[in-house]
C-alpha cells in the first residue's frame, strides 16, 4: 500500500492508502466521535450517521466509517456544521431508544449514552412514534429488548463471524426495521446456542445476559449455605471492571471480594477442571483401547453442546459424556463435600461465576441434577455481573489484598485447571494426564504449544508409549463445523477434539467484561485484535506459577477417588460426574 | 412446527437446485417459490436455509423486507393497488380502503373464502394511468372509487377468471 498526503483539521498527515477517514484520523490522534467505534468489519452500513465529517472532493458531509481518503483530502472535524450533522445524527436514534438509562444494566458501558455526552445531543429533540418493541425474556441466559435496538447489525456480523449461524438478522422494513430469530421468535424458540457474543459486541442494551443476582440475594436472605466458584477465565479478566489492565491476573483480589461478599466458601473450579480431566482422559484412553467412538470430542462448552445438539445430533455419541468443570465440582459439592461437612445439600446453594452466558443455560439442564432433582448448581452469574456485585456491596476491588482460595477438603487446583479458560487449555490439560496414564512417566515438558495459539484450527500428533495419539481444536462454531464435517464424511484422522463455543475460549466468552475501545483510553488502539492473547498470558503465567502442573498429582483429587468415588469412570463417578445430552431438539419449536 | 408434504418438499428442492451455481441465489430462488408454491412460509424457509447455507433469519429478513413474497398463501385473485407516488396524490389511498371496505380485509390480508387478496404495491411503473390497479397481473388504469365495487363482482362472477 502506497502513503498518501492528507489534512486533518489543516495540519498535514502522511497515511495509508485505502484507510478510511475514521481510521486514518485515528492514526494521527484524532477519534471521531461514532458509535461503531473499532468495531472491526462488523458494522459497515454506515446508517447510523454519527461520525459525519467534511472532506473536500466529497458531496456533502460523509461517514467516515466507510469513506476512504484520498491523496490531497482535507478532512474538518470540528466545523460547527459537522458537529451539529453528528449531534443531530445521535438525537435522531435517541428519539426512536427507550430512554429509561438510570434502569438500564449497560449503563456505564454503552456506546449510545457515551455518544450522545460526546455530541452534546439534547432531550427530546425528535419526539413521535417509537417502532413497536419485543421485549424477549424467555431464555435464563440472554434477554432481547428492541427498545434499546439501533440497528447496527454487530450481533448479526458476530454470529455470521463466530459460527456460522447467523441466528439474528433484519426484519421488516423501514421504520418497522427490527433485528431478531426469524419471525422475531425468542431465542428459547430458535437454534441459538446463548454464546452470548452477540451480547458482547452490542453497543446499547438492546442485547444483555440474564442476571442471576436476585437468585443470590433470595438465597442469602433465606440463610441457605451459599458458596461460590470461580470458573479459570475470570481471574484474568475481572480486573477490566475496575478498570485495570487488560490481561491482568487478578485471582487473589477476586477471591478478597468474594470473601467478603457473604459467601460461605470461595471455591476454584479448578478443581472441578481437574476432576474433568481425570474423567475425561480415562474416558478416552477406554475408548482408545476398548474400541469406543471416536473421536471423542470434550464437552465442557455449553455453547458447543448445544450447538451440537440443534446441528450434528448424529454426533452426540461422539461427545463426552463429562459434565463440565464447575457441573462436577457443584455435584461433588452436594455430595462428598456435604456429607464431610454434615451440611445437608438441600440447604446449599451453589454458585457459579462463568465468563459465558450459555452456562445459565446449562446449570437449568434436568440432566445435570441429581437423582432427587436436586441441580448441581443454582445460579450461575458472568465475570460482569460480578463486577457489578462487587461494586453494589462497596468494595474498593483494586485496594483488595490478596487472599486464597478456600481448599479444605476441596478447591486445590493445579496449572491444568488453570489454562481450560483458554482454547487448547483442555487438550493440553487432558494430555498432560494421558500421557502419565499411558506411559507411566510424567511429561519432562508439560507445555504443549502446538494445541496454543489462535487460529481457528489446531492439529497435533503425539506419541506417547508406542501410541499415536492425533488431536484437532476448534474453537467458535465455524471451525467446529469442518471437523465435525469430516467425521460425518468418514474422513476424521483424530482420536480427541477439544471444542470450545466461543472464538479464543472462555477468556473472550460472552459473559466476560466487554472490550470497548471507547472506554479503555489506555489501551492501544490494536485492543481488539490481542485483548484474547493479553487474558490468555494471564492463565498461562498463573498454570507457570502452580507447584503441580498436571490433574492428576492435585492431592485433594487423589484423596476424593480415595475415599469416595473408587476411580475415574467408576459407578459412583458416573453418577456424579457423567451426564447425557438431547437429540431431539427442534431447531424451531 | 409443522412439516411440509412431501411434494412441496421436492418442489422447493427443484427450485433451489435450479439456481446451484449462482453466487448469490436467494432472491431468485425465493421469487420463484412465491410464484409456484404460491408463498414462502417458515417451513420452507428453514428448508431453503438448509439447501444454501444462507440462515434462517437472513431469508426472513428478505421474505418480510420485500412486498411481493409472501409468508401466508395468497387469494385466488391478488389485488394490487400501487400506491407509489403518483398514484397516491391521484387518490390511491380511496381505491385501497374502498376495496378493503368491501372485502372486510386489511392489505395484506386475504378474504375468508380465499378468493381475494388485497395487496399495496409501491411504485409499478405505471404512472401515466395513475391510479393503478393490478389483479393478477391484468393492469386497470385510473380506476376511479366508484368503480370498485363492479370490478369485484366481476371478479367474484367468475368472469375474469
Amino acid at each position: 500500500m502506497s502513503k498518501i498526503n492528507i489534512k486533518i483539521e489543516g495540519i498535514p498527515f502522511e497515511v495509508e492508502e485505502g484507510m478510511t477517514i475514521l481510521e486514518a484520523a485515528r492514526e494521527c490522534g484524532f477519534e471521531i466521535p461514532s458509535l461503531c467505534a473499532y468495531n472491526h468489519g462488523e458494522c459497515s452500513k454506515a446508517s447510523c450517521r454519527v461520525c459525519l465529517v467534511e472532506a473536500t472532493g466529497a458531496r456533502g458531509l460523509v461517514a467516515s466509517c466507510v469513506y476512504p481518503v484520498a491523496n490531497g483530502m482535507e478532512i474538518t472535524i470540528s466545523s460547527p456544521k459537522a458537529t451539529a450533522a453528528r449531534r443531530t445524527s445521535v438525537e435522531l436514534l435517541l428519539s426512536n431508544h427507550n430512554k429509561n438509562c438510570q434502569q438500564c444494566d449497560k449503563n456505564g458501558k454503552c456506546e449510545l449514552l457515551h455518544v450522545a455526552k460526546l455530541t452534546g445531543a439534547r432531550d427530546d429533540m425528535y419526539v413521535g412514534e417509537k417502532t413497536e418493541t419485543t421485549v424477549d425474556m424467555l431464555t435464563p441466559s440472554i434477554k432481547r429488548d428492541t427498545s434499546k435496538c439501533v440497528l447496527c447489525g454487530r450481533c448479526i456480523e458476530r454470529c455470521k463471524n463466530a459460527h456460522g449461524l447467523g441466528i439474528l438478522g433484519f426484519e421488516k422494513r423501514g421504520f418497522k426495521t427490527i433485528v431478531a430469530p426469524a419471525e422475531n421468535r425468542s431465542f428459547a424458540n430458535s437454534p441459538c446456542i446463548l454464546c452470548g457474543q452477540c451480547v458482547s459486541v452490542c453497543p446499547t442494551g438492546a442485547l444483555m445476559e440474564v442476571s442471576d443476582i436476585d437468585k443470590i440475594d433470595a438465597a442469602m436472605k433465606a440463610g441457605k449455605y451459599v458458596v461460590v466458584q470461580t470458573a479459570p477465565a475470570v481471574r484474568a479478566a475481572i480486573g477490566e471492571e475496575f478498570d485495570m489492565p487488560i490481561g491482568t491476573l487478578a485471582t487473589g483480589k477476586m477471591v478478597a471480594a468474594l470473601k467478603r461478599l457473604g459467601f460461605k466458601k470461595v471455591f476454584d473450579t479448578n478443581f472441578g477442571a481437574d476432576l474433568t480431566i481425570m474423567e475425561e482422559a480415562t474416558e478416552l484412553l477406554s475408548r482408545i483401547t476398548e474400541g469406543g467412538v471416536l473421536p471423542m470430542i470434550t464437552s465442557c462448552s455449553p455453547g458447543w453442546i448445544n450447538y451440537c445438539e440443534y446441528n450434528y445430533p448424529d454426533m452426540i455419541p461422539h461427545l463426552s459424556s463429562c459434565k463440565s468443570p464447575h457441573e462436577m465440582f457443584g455435584a461433588i459439592l452436594k455430595s462428598y463435600y456435604a456429607e464431610k461437612n454434615g451440611i445437608d445439600p438441600k440447604d446449599m446453594f451453589v454458585v457459579s461465576v462463568m465468563p459465558c452466558t450459555a452456562k445459565k443455560y446449562e446449570r437449568q439442564r434436568p440432566e445435570l441434577a441429581n437423582k432427587d432433582g436436586l441441580a448441581d448448581v443454582d445460579a450461575v452469574i458472568t465475570t460482569r455481573e460480578l463486577g457489578k456485585l462487587i461494586k453494589r456491596s462497596g468494595i474498593m476491588f483494586t485496594k483488595l489484598p490478596d487472599e486464597e482460595f478456600d481448599n479444605d477438603i476441596v478447591g486445590d487446583y493445579t496449572g491444568a485447571g488453570v489454562i481450560f479458560g483458554v482454547t487448547g487449555g483442555v487438550m493440553e490439560a487432558a494430555l498432560r494426564t494421558a500421557a502419565y496414564k499411558l506411559t507411566g512417566k510424567e511429561l519432562k515438558k508439560v507445555e504443549l504449544n502446538d494445541v496454543r495459539g489462535f487460529e481457528g484450527i489446531k492439529e497435533a500428533t503425539y506419541e506417547f508409549a508406542g501410541k499415536t495419539v492425533k488431536v484437532a481444536v476448534a474453537h467458535g462454531m465455524k471451525y467446529a463445523k469442518v471437523l465435525l464435517d469430516q467425521i460425518r464424511a468418514g474422513k476424521s484422522e483424530y482420536q480427541f477434539i477439544e471444542i470450545m463455543g466461543c472464538p479464543g475460549g472462555c477468556i473472550a466468552g460472552g459473559g466476560q467484561p466487554y472490550v470497548k475501545p471507547c472506554f479503555l483510553p489506555n489501551e492501544g488502539p490494536d485492543i481488539l485484535d490481542t485483548y484474547k492473547e493479553k487474558r490468555a498470558k494471564a492463565l498461562y503465567a498463573e498454570d507457570e506459577s502452580r507447584k503441580e502442573r498436571c490433574s492428576h498429582n492435585n492431592p485433594q483429587i487423589i484423596a476424593l477417588y480415595k475415599d469416595y468415588l473408587g476411580e475415574p469412570n467408576s459407578h459412583k463417578a458416573h453418577e456424579l460426574l457423567h451426564t447425557t445430552y438431547n437429540e431431539h431438539r427442534e431447531k424451531f419449536n | 412446527m409443522a412439516q411440509l408434504q412431501e411434494a412441496a418438499v421436492k418442489q422447493i428442492t427443484a427450485i433451489c437446485d435450479r439456481y446451484k451455481g449462482e453466487t448469490t441465489p436467494l432472491m431468485m430462488i425465493l421469487s420463484d417459490i412465491q410464484k409456484e408454491y404460491g408463498y414462502i412460509p417458515l417451513e420452507v424457509q428453514e428448508l431453503v436455509s438448509a439447501k444454501t447455507g444462507i440462515s434462517v433469519a437472513e431469508i426472513y429478513g428478505v421474505v418480510t423486507f420485500y412486498s411481493f413474497f409472501s409468508l401466508t398463501p395468497k387469494g385466488k385473485y391478488v389485488i394490487g393497488c400501487c400506491l407509489g407516488t403518483a398514484c397516491y396524490v391521484k387518490g390511491a389511498q380511496q381505491v385501497i380502503d374502498k376495496f378493503s371496505e368491501i372485502l372486510k380485509i386489511k392489505p395484506g390480508q386475504t378474504t375468508e373464502d380465499g378468493l381475494f387478496t388485497l395487496d399495496a404495491l409501491r411504485c409499478i411503473g405505471a404512472c401515466g394511468i395513475a391510479p393503478a390497479v393490478q389483479i393478477n397481473g391484468k393492469v386497470y388504469p385510473k380506476m376511479a372509487v366508484n368503480d370498485v365495487p363492479k370490478l369485484i363482482e366481476e371478479y367474484k362472477g367468475g368472469a375474469n377468471g
